[in-house]
């Protein structure tokens, strides 16, 4: 037994609109001062007054929400009894509304004991709406939320399926500016989602379309969205579908071991969460395909690329992969990441440490020891392939 | 020697195995925590059985199947019917998911659960490696 999740998608030109559809009285806008320099907080309003809501904005989202954060944006939303929680921007953005919504109508919880193992109450007093300004997370479809625990350090694997937002809107005008770094990172975020998602051990039939579906669409046109931006609509608009599907996909199968590093990292080092996992994500194929029982040529297979065996599969994948990460201009090692060496043997046990207890580590096809988690950070530190 | 489930020497049994993984002492080196493991009847199984477990640190400092569930007051409660428990130790659920699912059910700390999601993973592991015959 399991279950498919997902929000009513609203999505292409326009998409905003469908604000004005709604039907409520208070909305409470969650969002960070970027976003709202940039001007699409007002957009967002007007649609919202067109349909006779009363507004409020949050915009004290930072990269990597805290915990401190999102108690912040609870006892607001207290205050202010909205009926609709709007999270606008990227995956910070839409993660603290998550968590946001679910504090207001769950006094009691502590941010981090959000989990899925529990009943949480939710749409007693309000419900979601999550709109994405970067193509990446997959956010706007997902249960997963991922807050800083800035005293320990570490980025907190949470999330509760019914937490998932009940309309995502996926309109691409949102994401025709995004600068090509962040293009890069967010894109190489939605590829992992997409292979982590149809490898995990929880795959399933649901899934599987998804991701593969989005994996095909991030190599055709994430090199063409980071080089030519908003004058190449088509690959903007792409990328932006293909993040929500990658969200959808890896949401309803999991993520795995490349997010277990990936978050452990951007705790210690701030690296972007994008970069982050995308980094490693050829190093988790390498280490998962050494022990067989993967499947990625079946991804090679819906790409339309010969291999000869799974070995060779996972090995063409990984070159693919880090062919794309060249043309985007996104770092191959820890060391082109700009972590400095020393730095980075300081922080060697606490990188360790906290992959260890990232919820991700638990749903790849190979779980590492602590020893193979060290291991596995000093050859994605130096660049090297993974030979264990 | 196949120890029958749920039984008395099936939790030591797992006690003895997850004393033998260095997997689960790696896993759980940083968990404090004793549990109640909650069978509970269904078509197949027609008692309620309680064992208690008590871990520490990557050990099973003591196990036993409890008669009178008063006599303890865990701070971890995890149940469900028989059939379900069956399935968890074949290894045909995926114990996370059948919590997600809530086909088992779980009452404690949640804080502490979500920060040794791997210490349960391979604590489930260890039920499996324990030869086990089923009552039903």
């Amino acid at each position: 037994m399991w279950f498919f999740r997902s929000p009513h998608i609203v999505y292409g030109d326009e998409a905003l609109f469908h604000l004005s559809q709604l039907q409520g009285r208070k909305a409470l806008i969650v969002t960070d001062e970027n976003i709202l320099r940039l001007g699409f907080v007002q957009k967002v309003e007007k649609y919202l007054k067109d349909a006779g809501f009363e507004t409020h904005i949050f915009s004290e989202v930072e990269p990597e929400p805290s915990l401190e954060t999102v108690l912040k944006g609870k006892a607001l939303a207290e205050n202010l009894n909205p009926d609709w929680i709007i999270g606008l921007g990227g995956g910070s953005c839409l993660d603290a509304a998550k968590a946001i919504w679910l504090l207001y109508e769950n006094p009691a919880l502590d941010p981090r004991a959000i989990n899925p193992f529990e009943e949480l109450k939710l749409r007693e007093k309000a419900r979601m709406v999550a709109i994405p300004t970067t193509s990446g997370t997959g956010a706007e479809v997902t249960w997963a939320v991922v807050l800083t625990d800035k005293a320990e350090q570490r980025k907190l694997s949470l999330g509760a399926p019914v937490n998932t937002p009940d309309i995502a809107i996926i309109d691409p005008d949102l994401v025709m500016e995004l600068p090509p770094g962040l293009t890069a990172s967010t894109g190489m975020d939605a590829l992992c989602h997409a292979v982590e998602g149809f490898t995990s051990i929880w795959h399933n039939d649901f899934s599987d379309g998804l991701c593969l579906q989005a994996i095909k669409l991030i190599f055709e046109f994430l090199p063409r969205a980071y080089e030519k931006g908003k004058e190449d609509r088509e690959a903007r608009t792409k990328m932006h579908y293909a993040a929500t599907l990658a969200g959808l996909g890896f949401i309803n199968s999991m993520a795995a071991l490349a997010h277990a590093l990936g978050h452990s990292l951007g705790a210690v080092f701030h690296v972007h969460h994008g970069r982050a996992v995308g980094l490693f994500l050829p190093y988790t194929i390498e280490y998962c395909a050494n022990a067989g029982g993967t499947r990625y040529g079946e991804i090679l297979q819906f790409l339309g690329i010969p291999f000869k065996d799974e070995k060779e599969a996972s090995s063409i994948l990984v070159n693919k992969i880090r062919e794309l990460a060249r043309t985007i201009k996104e770092p191959l090692s820890l060391a082109e990441a700009g972590i400095a060496k020393e730095e980075f043997e300081r922080a060697l046990g606490k990188l360790v440490e906290n992959a260890n207890m990232d919820a991700c580590i638990n749903t790849g096809t190979r779980i590492p020891s602590e020893k193979e988690t060290e291991m596995l950070f000093l050859y994605a530190y130096e660049g090297k392939s993974i030979d264990f | 020697m196949a120890y029958r489930f749920p039984s008395d020497e099936w939790i030591k049994a797992l006690c003895k195995t997850l004393n033998e993984s260095e997997a689960y002492a790696e896993a759980a080196k940083n968990w404090e925590g004793d549990f109640y493991f909650i069978i509970e009847p269904d078509s197949e199984f027609k008692e309620t059985v309680y064992l208690y477990m008590d871990l520490w640190h990557g050990k099973c400092r003591e196990a036993f199947e409890v008669s009178d569930p008063s006599i303890k007051d865990p701070e971890f409660r995890i149940w469900a019917p028989y059939g379900t428990w069956k399935k968890v130790i074949l290894g045909q659920l995926d114990p996370i998911q059948g919590l997600v699912t809530r086909q088992l059910k779980l009452k404690g700390d949640m804080i502490k659960i979500m920060r040794n999601v791997k210490a349960a993973n391979e604590l489930v592991k260890c039920c499996a490696k324990v030869e086990t015959e089923f009552a039903a």
